[in-house]
């Protein structure tokens, strides 16, 4: 039981942690590219106390201030049920009484208490946030769950283990023996992390903050903790599915590292689309990729 | 860059003002020195583009000056504002605009003047419509003189502003809520009937115990 709660902090602790440097990280990245210094890769950190440390904080009714905690333990739930390492006592929350189907579950469960917490506050930007963020969430978890059935599919079980397990060294990491899979997932995976291209749901100046144009103090604080922890525990879930796991915290920040870098590059790369433009081309491209990939893993005698 | 380690003549009394300020940093517990030391590490800017001065902000916040270095970033809404930057001049029109959105900022919250217009009407000194002193209507806790100020100038203000945050000093919101019956008055002076509405300030009729 005392083994159960530490590695359930440390998971929590580690999340949020790898989440403020990393977003730290990007913002500098961001900076170099626009040829500036940019501020300290603990900024992410500063912003999230200042805004916990607020004296006030407004609240729209009783749904406004649930709906950040229902995010809130979304985010948590799903670190809890994503094992950070392999063939490991440690880092592994209570991975092992969930798998791919529950994890897949929990990814909603924040889209949904942002609808209800948003609608309450009734402002007509947030209303356009997240009605834009639903719009894309059509389109992104569609092949998302594509490239989740891929993966499944391909290793005959839905346990996060027994895949990390299959993927013995890199010659058989998911990312060689099924390439597809993984270009099908990490697409839908950058729009989740609210990168560039596909950022419309909070665009800046657009809708102002989007969801959040209400959020202010403690709540916006929470809700910037979640968004930090859940990234990682995406970042980690991709890992672990693709990328082999990782079997030391080392190969695991190494690991997670390289995928934000490939969505921080790509979202400094390219510009905003729009709602239609995103569903479009996630239903054109990701998803025609994962229907080549289901006749290629089902059909093909060679598969 | 322009330094001021050396004062001359009245700098030197603002110094001794600032010193002051700083001494009283330090009745500060530990907790309320490590909030105060986030805060002035991370200040989310309502920027108002109200007269000129908006044009120096452009510059500030991108690649030439980068305010994000001192951890100084645009906000999107009032809401989750720390700072409200007044540009310049501000005429009446604005004014109802600028208490609402400063009422929808939640504390703490501090206001920085740009420019001579916000000190003293500058050169609007006799203008019909706008308003000659910033501090009668809302209460400012920087004013960065000049006719326009440099982004350099706007730096230091707001490096000045996270000094007196790191020491302690209460923002002006406690002014306002302090005061509240004289800003009142006055904004009801220049307003008259068109005063914004009051549910951005209901704490003022739970008769300050909200």
């Amino acid at each position: 039981m005392a083994h159960y709660i530490i590695d359930a902090f440390a998971m929590i602790g580690m999340s949020y942690i790898m989440g403020f440097l990393f977003y730290g990280f990007y913002r500098q990245f961001n900076a170099r590219v626009q040829r500036r210094w940019g501020p300290s890769v603990f900024q992410n950190f500063f912003d999230n106390m200042k805004f916990l440390f607020k004296t006030e904080t407004i609240i729209h009714g009783p749904m406004f201030f649930f709906g950040p905690m229902i995010i809130f333990a979304g985010a948590v739930t799903t670190v809890l049920f994503v094992p950070y390492l392999k063939d490991s006592n440690w880092l592994q929350g209570f991975s092992h009484s969930g798998n791919l189907i529950l994890i897949i579950y929990l990814l909603v469960v924040g889209p949904l208490g942002n609808a209800l917490a948003v609608g309450s506050s009734g402002n007509p930007f947030g209303v356009m946030g997240v009605t834009r963020g639903l719009t894309r969430l059509m389109g992104l978890e569609v092949p998302f769950l594509l490239g989740l059935a891929l993966v499944m599919v391909q290793h005959e079980t839905a346990s996060v283990h027994a895949i990390m397990a299959a993927q013995t060294d890199f010659a058989h990491w998911n990312l060689m023996t099924n390439p597809i899979a993984f270009i099908v997932m990490i697409l839908p995976f950058m729009a989740s992390q609210h990168a560039s291209p596909f950022d419309v749901v909070g665009a800046p100046v657009e809708v102002y903050a989007g969801p959040r144009v209400e959020f202010s103090g403690r709540l916006l604080g929470v809700l910037m903790t979640q968004n930090m922890m859940m990234t990682v525990a995406k970042l980690v879930l991709i890992a672990d599915l693709f990328l082999g796991g990782a079997t030391t915290i080392w190969a695991l920040i190494a690991k997670t590292f390289a995928l934000f870098l490939l969505t921080a590059a790509v979202s400094t790369s390219f510009p905003r689309l729009r709602t239609e433009q995103t569903v479009d081309f996630f239903w054109k491209i990701p998803l025609g990729l994962g229907v080549i990939g289901v006749i290629a893993t089902v059909w093909f005698p060679w598969s | 860059m322009y330094h001021n380690e050396h004062c001359e003549g009245f700098q030197c009394e603002q110094q001794q003002l600032e010193a002051a300020l700083a001494q009283s940093g330090n009745e500060l517990g530990a907790l309320d020195r490590l909030m105060a030391w986030f805060r002035q590490r991370s200040l989310f800017v309502l920027a108002y583009g109200t007269g000129c001065g908006a044009i120096e902000m452009r510059p500030l916040m991108t690649s030439r000056f980068d305010a994000e270095r001192f951890g100084i970033i645009g906000a999107a809404t009032p809401r989750q504002a720390d700072v409200l930057v007044i540009s310049g001049y501000l005429a009446i029109k604005t004014l109802k605009r600028v208490i609402r959105s400063y009422e929808q900022m939640q504390a703490p919250k501090y206001v920085i003047g740009l420019g001579s217009c916000t000190i003293n009407g500058g050169m609007y000194w006799d203008s019909y419509n706008t308003i000659k002193q910033l501090d009668h209507y809302i209460p400012v806790d920087m004013y960065v003189n000049g006719c326009m100020p440099r982004p350099e100038a706007l730096i230091e203000g707001f490096v000045a502003l996270q000094q007196r945050i790191a020491a302690g000093t209460p923002s002006g919101f406690e002014r306002y809520r302090a005061n509240i019956d004289w800003y009142k008055a006055n904004q009801r002076r220049v307003l008259g009937d068109n005063m914004p509405p009051d549910y951005t300030y209901d704490w003022y009729h739970a008769g300050g115990v909200a």
